[in-house]
């Protein structure tokens, strides 16, 4: 590699290729998966099914936090209805008891609903990386169709197993539409 | 396409061996987007917009200046007396939670049960359902008297060692009401991120640009991000379901947990829920069936979803209907002479015009969805769901009122009647329901796009193979069926 290349490959943030239909876009992902790419990313205007295994994503954690946040919501609830109405200062109506759990079920389970819904969408911007304003793909003309009706996948320069013309060239053979550079902006 | 010589097409037909199709018309991605984005897109709405919006924020305003005067001058300026100290503020409070509930069994339960057809109206009815909560949220706000005081029911440690009595049913309903608004406008708004991504890239001028952007969050329909937008919105769908069974169930433990004849009774949790959903799902008939036409949305809201909404509607109503003779039943099988006079007095007593109403519009009035004409006609699915949501208001008047007014004692009977306060508080908030519906549909995209998308033949692996022969739009193929994609070789 000359010196020129490599000043040049800083500002590629990666190529593109277009595709016109969801299932070509599926194939070429397995393809890109299987020639070992792992800075990549396919795009379409809508969540397609058995796209998972063809990019060979790994289930989210995104569960877990819901369920932390689930029994924290569960616990804080029992925490503060004992802690208040029992021990702080005890409440006598009509000869109930201080504390017991019927009385307390449904606050517990508004709690446990209000956290964990709370935490599954926190956890999505958070693992997303959202919000996030500004990316090179925004900047480029043709991508703006990938939240109407086209297919679009996406080889970031960074990837270790990138090489400007190696890459290139698999991607022609890919079958998509067309495959174009992405400056970083 | 021009709008107005539109044909309503039929896709009502049940033959087994060919689906309705759920979008119809032949469109594709880029058409279904151009028709949802247009209404939004538009420079200017049309001139009805302008006057349903002069009329409502009017009425909004009007309701507005109905609180203030309440809280300037007390709340003797409502019907309200000793005995019926409830009055038309908890009726409002549980219709307008009631209206909610449509919307969150259309985008929860019906996405659970993987019922396709609800793409279509899911992010319609989820609006819906925010704004009847805020509507519903009012009215416990300005009731409870010193409402500058309202911070009270808070858990919060202050200087008087005050803490709200989590026994109340009443403290139980802050959290599930105020959960509810919480869950519902997190679960519509994480819905709208792609679409709001959509709009943006489709805007042209700086300020849609911008607000879009903005609102949009850098969506870009990754689908790394796909991934787990799709799993947190299962988990949404799977929190929002008994959030939509408890809200109202807790709503009815204000009136089940007190000893009142007439109200403490057990099947009020499940009997309020149905109901609830079934005024819920009037209401959203009388809010999309004008809607589809004025806005050309009659190929991906079709008739099919319509009748899909009617057949829930006449579901419910038997139930409501069954819950009316059960408590009656109840009532006399109890033989407890308090309640046996309390549901004769419902029926025969001062308030008989209210129950007959009630009986009328919510028992009478569904039945006729048995018949498929008036299931798929617009026109009368719009009058019958007019007359479910003036039955539900006095399902819950009748409820409220009748009981309160002739409790144990004789001597302690009293009648009740609104005030004009009253009267202008209840259409104010119409009002307001309506100003933020306008605004949704002017600004927001009223059609869950990327949901749709996902029900159209496109988006399967199978489109231009096996296209017409079953439901396997948008699914993955059957274990009978070649891989065609991830299989190494």
């Amino acid at each position: 590699m000359n010196r020129e290349m490599s000043v040049e490959e800083k500002t590629l943030y990666g190529f593109l290729v277009e595709f016109e239909s969801a299932e070509s876009l599926r194939e070429a992902c397995a393809k890109v998966r299987d020639a070992g790419y792992t800075k990549w990313d396919a795009h379409s205007p809508l969540p397609l099914h058995g796209m998972d295994e063809a990019m060979g994503i790994r289930p989210t954690i995104l569960p877990y936090f819901v369920l932390i946040a689930g029994l924290a919501g569960l616990g804080g609830a029992i925490l503060l209805q004992w802690w208040t109405n029992a021990h702080d200062y005890p409440f006598m109506i009509s000869g109930k008891p201080f504390f017991s759990l019927p009385a307390n079920i449904p606050i517990v389970f508004e709690l446990t609903v209000l956290l964990s819904a709370i935490a599954a969408v926190v956890s999505i911007f958070a693992l997303n990386g959202l919000p996030q304003w500004n990316h090179p793909l925004f900047s480029h003309e043709r991508f703006q169709r990938a939240t109407t009706d086209r297919f679009f996948i996406v080889v970031e320069a960074d990837d270790p197993q990138f090489d400007r013309e190696k890459t290139q060239t698999f991607l022609n053979a890919l079958g998509g539409a067309a495959v174009d550079a992405v400056e970083v902006r | 396409m021009n709008s107005t010589v539109m044909q309503e097409i039929d896709n009502t037909y049940n033959d087994p061996a060919r689906r309705a199709e759920l979008v119809v018309g032949g469109n594709d991605f880029a058409t279904l987007t151009d028709k949802v984005c247009s209404l939004v897109e538009r420079p200017q709405p049309p001139r009805e917009w302008y006057i349903a919006l002069a009329v409502s924020s009017s009425l909004t305003l009007v309701m507005f200046a109905m609180i203030g005067y309440l809280i300037l001058t007390g709340v003797g300026v409502w019907g309200l007396n000793i005995p019926v100290a409830w009055g038309w503020a908890i009726v409002n409070f549980v219709f307008w939670v009631g209206i909610g509930h449509a919307g969150t069994l259309i985008s929860a339960i019906l996405f659970l049960f993987r019922q396709k057809w609800r793409t279509s109206i899911n992010r319609f009815a989820e609006a819906m359902t925010i704004f009847a909560v805020c509507c519903a949220g009012i009215f416990p706000g300005i009731h409870v008297g010193r409402v500058w005081v309202t911070y009270w029911l808070a858990p919060y440690p202050n200087q008087m060692q005050m803490w709200p009595n989590f026994r109340s049913p009443l403290l139980w309903d802050v959290f599930a009401v105020s959960t509810y608004a919480i869950v519902s406008v997190m679960f519509w708004y994480v819905g709208m991120i792609p679409d709001l991504a959509t709009l943006r890239d489709r805007a042209k001028t700086k300020t849609r640009k911008i607000f879009y952007g903005l609102a949009a969050l850098g969506w870009r329909g990754s689908h790394r991000h796909w991934h787990r937008h799709e799993c947190a919105y299962l988990i949404l769908a799977a929190l929002a379901t008994p959030l939509v069974l408890s809200v109202h169930s807790v709503v009815s433990f204000d009136f089940a947990v007190a000893q009142l004849p007439g109200w403490h009774s057990t099947i009020f949790p499940p009997y309020f829920v149905a109901g609830a959903i079934f005024s819920g799902f009037a209401m959203v008939i009388t809010l999309i069936v004008p809607a589809r036409k004025f806005f050309g949305l009659k190929e991906i809201v079709t008739l099919r979803h319509l009748e899909n909404m009617c057949k829930i509607i006449l579901l419910t109503g038997s139930i409501v209907g069954y819950s009316y003779a059960i408590e009656f039943f109840i009532a006399w099988y109890g033989g407890n002479p308090n309640e046996t006079f309390a549901f004769i007095n419902r029926a025969f007593g001062p308030y008989a015009w209210a129950y007959w109403t009630m009986i009328s519009c919510n028992v009478i009035a569904p039945q006729v969805f048995w018949f498929k004409k008036f299931r798929t006609t617009p026109w009368m699915m719009l009058i019958v769901a007019i007359f479910v949501n003036i039955g539900m208001w006095f399902e819950r008047f009748v409820i409220v009122v009748t009981s309160l007014s002739r409790d144990y004692l004789p001597s302690s009977w009293g009648y009740y009647s609104p005030t004009w306060v009253d009267i202008l508080t209840f259409a104010g908030s119409f009002g307001l329901f309506f100003t933020l519906f306008l605004f949704f549909l002017r600004f927001l995209p009223m059609i869950a796009m990327a949901e749709v998308k996902t029900v159209m033949p496109q988006a399967s692996l199978l489109y231009g193979k096996h296209r017409g022969v079953g439901d396997y739009h948008g699914d993955i193929p059957h274990a009978h069926e070649p891989k065609y994609w991830g299989e190494k070789t």
